[in-house]
């Protein structure tokens, strides 16, 4: 249990070079939290299941509670704070917000970046390739029927030419 | 007075003109959304205070031991610990917390640790405080905990024999019993067609889970002398009631903060023992703030679960068309280590005694035990989705008995829409409501007709498919008069919340809402019923997230449970709103030299104003605030009482109900949702999936559509997950079995159904808006699934007799019908034939 010596983890988070020295065991999902201050992104199960931590890391999604942060070092991070454009709501966003596809927010973040790295690899999905997609995030409050409506929405706005 | 108001509100909804007639129905987008997609809400463990301290519970790995060696100086000297708390210290520093059941559960000493022995995996024996979460981490498992581990007890029939007992001081297990009894059971006995007699059913364990954690910030701060709470509790007065007299404090000394929460459902109302040590940690350290933010693991062994039931001995009277007149049952309520907000739950079911159904005589015994199992708390459709369950059971089970089939039985049993305010035996007035309406609505969505033959041809090729009603309702606004059916020396009863809304400095519309909402959309529903009062957009009314008490909106009630807010709480609103309202008009008045009757509400060029119609001449809602805040000299003293700041309180119209009869209305209103689901069992795995699914909800007037249905497709899932997924079950030693969520399996996007949902809207003649509060759902689901369950598989000899179901428990179900099973479970009488 001796501390390990602390270590300097460098990251790119939502387009800014981000740099803290951390202890080695630190999670991406505290490095995000405790030392960056980017409180957007949620720890919900600690065991991978709920997703609530998801993050993109070089493009595709993680959960940040399942990674060590110098797991992450020289990498590039999205997180939920990242996603608006001069204070706009990304389409994604806007989708949820517009399809009620939250209650309570909590799972919400999580979520969105699911969705983007759904709509990113395939802009068309079908209701089975949704489902996949967000099977690894958790919502307690919405039932999921609305989120599924949001991503829908989504896709159909950012399929417009 | 009132009625001068509501015609003044009128005249103001017809000058705003610009927009829709009324906000109050309309499914508007919700305030909250915006901050909650961009990752800003704050969620405690967002919230970083100088000085935080971490605090980390070491816990109980036994259900039931002695605890005989406890040593934390290991912990205690890693650097970075600043402090341990055993159980015998936090004995010395609070008293034990009250409980609201008499008797023997009076003699229950229960502190916010284990101080001798542990009663359920999971208990705080100790804890350390540490520098940072890591540390703290290390160093619990530093602290080292001796056991003698003592026999759990851990079912209903265990917990009555008495043999093993959780707490020897109580000199039993049994927490409370009272029987409930009303019409002529025996008569009604004697002059049944048919008599069927059913075996032990059983309502298993679960929790709805906020996919937020527990989480606190305590400050008790030796110069203010007060304790502050950051939390996510939801009733924060019953919490501080809890807390003042076990911290020695005045309620007064203690204040509640809430921001956002990560979900609720009831499940975050019984955390107040880790609030009162958050708060002797901070003493300790000189005042510090300790952060608490629990793991999943402590969440599913050590927060709450909701009330498991067993039913035994259940005889069901009917007459020769299958309409039941008599049902008598003794019930065995499990409430875990701890009875904590319990033994409410004894009387809180009988709040739905009869279910949607006419029976008029009943009888229930009642008992609740203790056991080696996490303590209960209120769970979304709290106690009385078990009494909906029990009834629904019966309903399929004598349908099935008799030949009648499920929806012929409903049809045959339900209260009917004319019969509407109906009292139930037990006193309770269901409000409004066209059960079979809704029926009917429900078969219509699913296609009932076609599914039928679908299953007819499915069942020839030996598929079984099955399908399932469940008849549910969502008694909302409790009287907490029922309280003093349990003790009648508890000193509550009755409903209120309190609001305020009021115009600040610059001319804002501010609300501050009396609840504690935790992502119902309260900061939405109240502007829609603000602007409706004033005459503007919601956008313009400003309403603050969250509960604090220092905003004195709050009464001895307050919180956030009990389906309530669109009555209770937005009748607060409401009341604020018109009061403000009134107090605009009359300084209004003033300002302009007019006349109350010739003024309207509108919009300006600048803003929300206040027009004269004979004259022209206006002030906009800045002015109006400048006049009482800033500029008020020479304002007439017959205007001094106006504050443009207005507070009101809404009461629950409810009597303490007669205690010896148990009789009385328990609750204000009734939403309800009926529920129809096709469910097939596969023959090779016994794995039920879900074919179709609809419900139907009818919680009166709607506030904001998109809301309830969210609610309902919510609460859907939670009840779909819990009738096939969920379960807090413990293996013989006492380990709970799920204490992850890859271990508990939440219902996920892969599993949960298409919903097809249906709406029906019965005015409440009880609330100001005709709403009825909903959200909580009944847990809907678990009856429908097991309805549908039996539907599938009856044939083959399957009486459903849990609430939990899976490929598993099914396969066992049938080998037990194999074996002669089915006799065991139900048996039918005839005492006086049908002619």
């Amino acid at each position: 249990m001796s501390a390990a010596e602390n270590i300097l983890v460098r990251i790119r988070v939502n387009g800014e070079a981000r740099e803290a020295l951390v202890e080695p065991r630190t999670l991406l999902v505290d490095f995000l939290r405790e030392n960056l201050n980017l409180t957007g992104t949620h720890i919900g199960c600690d065991t991978t299941y709920c997703g609530a931590c998801t993050v993109l890391l070089n493009g595709r999604t993680v959960k940040s509670c399942t990674l060590f942060a110098p797991m992450a070092d020289g990498g590039e991070i999205t997180t939920v704070e990242g996603l608006s454009t001069d204070g706009a709501l990304h389409p994604v966003q806007n989708a949820f917000a517009e399809c009620h596809g939250l209650q309570c927010g909590f799972c919400t973040p999580g979520l969105l970046l699911s969705t983007i790295h759904l709509l990113k690899k395939n802009p068309k999905p079908s209701e089975k390739q949704i489902r996949k997609a967000i099977a690894g995030n958790t919502c307690r409050c919405t039932g999921y029927q609305n989120i599924l409506k949001a991503i829908r929405m989504a896709a159909g706005e950012m399929g417009k030419p | 007075m009132a009625t001068t108001l509501r015609t003044k509100t009128k005249k103001t909804k017809a000058a705003a003109s610009s927009s829709p007639a009324k906000w109050v129905g309309q499914p508007i987008r919700r305030k909250e959304e915006d901050r909650l997609v961009r990752g800003k809400g704050i969620f405690v463990d967002d919230q970083k205070l100088m000085g935080m301290l971490h605090i980390r519970f070491v816990r109980s790995s036994y259900g039931h031991a002695k605890i005989t060696r406890l040593d934390v100086s290991k912990a205690a000297a890693l650097p970075g610990v600043v402090c341990t708390l055993t159980g015998a210290e936090v004995k010395s520093m609070v008293k034990p917390f009250i409980e609201i059941g008499p008797d023997a559960g009076q003699k229950i000493a229960d502190y916010p640790m284990a101080v001798d022995k542990v009663v359920f995996q999971g208990e705080p024996v100790a804890a350390v405080v540490a520098e940072t979460r890591l540390i703290a981490e290390d160093a619990a498992e530093l602290v080292e905990v001796e056991y003698e581990p003592l026999p759990p007890v851990l079912t209903a029939e265990e917990a009555l024999k008495d043999a093993s007992l959780v707490h020897p001081e109580m000199g039993t297990n049994r927490n409370w019993h009272g029987v409930f009894e009303y019409g002529n059971i025996e008569k009604a006995f004697q002059q049944a067609a048919h008599v069927v007699h059913i075996g032990r059913l059983h309502f298993h364990r679960f929790s709805s889970t906020p996919l937020e954690n527990n989480a606190v910030i305590a400050v008790w701060d030796s110069r203010s002398e007060r304790i502050e709470y950051w939390s996510n509790n939801s009733f924060p007065s019953f919490a501080a009631q809890f807390l003042s007299p076990a911290l020695g404090v005045g309620i007064d000394q203690i204040l509640m903060k809430s921001f956002d929460i990560g979900g609720g459902f009831g499940i975050k109302i019984t955390n107040y023992p880790y609030m009162a040590v958050c708060a002797l940690a901070s003493r300790k350290t000189g005042g510090r703030p300790i952060k608490w933010a629990e793991t999943r693991t402590e969440h599913m062994q050590a927060s709450a679960h909701g009330n498991e039931r067993t039913f035994f001995d259940t005889r069901v009277a009917l007459d020769k068309n299958g309409v039941i007149t008599a049902i008598d049952s003794r019930h065995v309520d499990d409430c875990g280590a701890y009875p904590r907000y319990e033994p409410l739950g004894c009387v809180i079911w009988a709040q739905v005694l009869p279910g949607a159904y006419r029976v008029k005589n009943v009888r229930i015994d009642v008992n609740q035990v203790v056991t080696n199992k996490c303590p209960v708390g209120p769970n979304r459709g709290y106690s009385r989705m078990q009494q909906l369950w029990f009834i629904e059971r019966i309903l399929d089970i004598c349908g099935h008995t008799l030949g009648v089939s499920n929806d012929e039985m409903r049809l045959r049993n339900y209260i009917r829409k004319e019969e509407m305010p109906y009292t139930t035996p037990n006193g309770c007035v269901y409000d409004s409501g066209d059960y079979a309406g809704m029926l009917a609505l429900g078969k219509k969505l699913i296609g009932w007709d076609d599914w039928k033959k679908k299953q007819a041809a499915a069942r020839k090729e030996g598929r079984w498919i099955g399908m399932g009603i469940g008849s549910t309702l969502d008694s909302g606004t409790n009287n907490f008069g029922q309280a003093q059916i349990i003790n009648n020396f508890a000193p509550f009863s009755g409903q209120s919340k309190a609001a305020n809304v009021k115009l600040d400095i610059y001319g804002e519309v501010v609300v501050s809402l009396g609840s504690v909402p935790q992502g119902q959309g309260h900061e939405t529903t109240a502007a829609q019923v603000v602007a409706d009062v004033l005459g503007i957009s919601p956008d313009l009314v400003k309403v603050k997230p969250g509960f604090d008490t220092e905003q004195n909106v709050y009464t001895g009630h307050t919180g956030t449970y009990a389906s309530q807010f669109a009555v209770t709480g937005l009748s607060a609103i409401h009341g604020a709103a018109v009061k403000l309202c009134n107090e605009i008009s009359r300084l209004a008045a003033w300002a302009l030299k007019g006349k109350e009757k010739d003024l309207e509400f509108a919009i300006g060029a600048q803003g929300p104003e206040v027009r004269d119609r004979r004259t022209k001449k206006s002030i906009n809602y800045w002015g109006l605030a400048n006049l009482v805040n800033v500029n008020n000299a020479g304002m007439p003293e017959t205007l001094w009482d106006v504050t443009l700041n207005c507070r009101h309180v809404y009461h629950a119209p409810f009597q303490v109900p007669d205690v010896k009869r148990k009789y009385g209305n328990l609750t204000l209103t009734y939403a309800a949702q009926i529920h129809v689901a096709v469910i097939e069992v596969d023959r090779e795995t016994f794995q039920p999936k879900i074919l179709a699914y609809a419900c139907v909800d009818d919680c009166g007037r709607t506030i904001n559509p998109r809301i309830v249905e969210g609610q309902v497709h919510g609460c859907t899932a939670h009840g779909i997950g819990a009738a096939l997924m969920e379960n807090c079950a413990y293996d013989s030693d006492g380990n709970l079995m799920a204490s992850t969520f890859s271990d508990y399996t939440p219902i996920t996007a892969m599993n949960m159904p298409d919903l097809l949902y249906g709406h029906m809207e019965s005015p409440s003649p009880f609330s100001y808006n005709g709403a009825k509060g909903m959200g909580e759902g009944g847990a809907a689901p678990v009856h429908t699934v097991c309805a549908a369950l039996q539907d599938a598989l009856y044939s083959s000899g399957v009486i459903i007799d849990d609430s939990h179901n899976t490929g598993d428990s099914i396969f066992r179900a049938l080998q037990r019908a194999g074996s002669g099973g089915f006799a065991s479970m139900v048996r039918v009488e005839h005492p006086r034939p049908s002619r």
